[in-house]
């Protein structure tokens, strides 16, 4: 059998969400960039244009996954990456809270940008 | 009967004259997955814009995509994205033991494709720019 290299510890947590996470973007992102390229300009995208498709409770609900998916998916990414260049102790525990606090505050933001489009906010 | 092999640490750049494609494959995930969260920041403050109503979020956007660079990197957006999802699913069916004899042709075929979707793309997404 061939050797495999990995930056996650096979069969953990974080290990497993990485991977049901890449299954749900893989389709998401795909039909992001499908929409709003092709379907939709980006150049022409207008605020009433962006209302119109957020006041629909299942886009809304799919870009919000879309967003914590993806954030969870890149930071959780990241930090696999960080660990495999071999970082261990104090450095280790202030990547974490730095990248657990940028997260964090992308999740916030986005969710709340995206329920002011909305209009629920 | 099992077989296993030291490739050395591919974290060691130095060597990349050594490198197999599959190592390659792992390289360009790594980077293609550096770009999207660095953009997903980028997206995500250029929409919070939506935040200072209507007209600052719809000129802001309308301001940045009359820009040709902001196009071309756009182009260079789905490349990334594009690869990152082919050998995303690459990597998936590798983890469920699918097609692991026949890897580096698989990544070879994400680049393939990738290079497809990306030209015939070109002309929608600088449509307009000129």
């Amino acid at each position: 059998m061939a050797e495999r290299y990995s930056s996650f510890s096979s069969g953990s947590l974080p290990w497993f969400l990485q991977r049901v996470t890449a299954a749900f973007l893989v389709v998401v992102l795909a039909f992001h960039f499908f929409l709003l390229h092709f379907v939709n300009h980006a150049s022409e995208v207008t605020f009433a244009q962006t209302t119109a498709r957020m006041e629909e409770w299942g886009y809304l609900l799919t870009m919000v996954l879309f967003l914590l998916t993806a954030t969870f998916h890149g930071v959780n990414g990241v930090y696999a990456a960080l660990l495999n260049q071999g970082l261990t102790g104090t450095k280790k525990r202030v990547v974490q809270v730095v990248l657990a606090v940028a997260a964090l505050a992308l999740a916030a933001q986005g969710t709340y940008v995206a329920l002011v489009m909305s209009g629920v906010m | 009967m099992s077989q296993s092999y030291n490739r050395g640490l591919i974290e060691d750049f130095g060597r990349w004259r050594e490198f197999t494609a599959g190592m390659w494959a792992w390289i360009l995930h790594k980077f293609t997955g550096w770009v999207l969260i660095g953009y997903l920041f980028t997206h995500i403050a250029v929409l919070s814009t939506a935040l200072s109503g209507a007209n600052a979020y719809t000129n802001t956007l309308q301001g940045l995509e009359s820009l040709l660079l902001v196009r071309v990197m756009e182009v260079g957006l789905l490349a990334v994205a594009v690869f990152h999802i082919l050998n995303g699913v690459r990597l998936l069916f590798v983890d469920l033991g699918v097609g692991l004899e026949a890897q580096d042709k698989s990544f070879y075929a994400s680049l393939v494709v990738t290079a497809v979707i990306v030209l015939a793309s070109i002309p929608t997404f600088l449509e307009g720019a000129f």
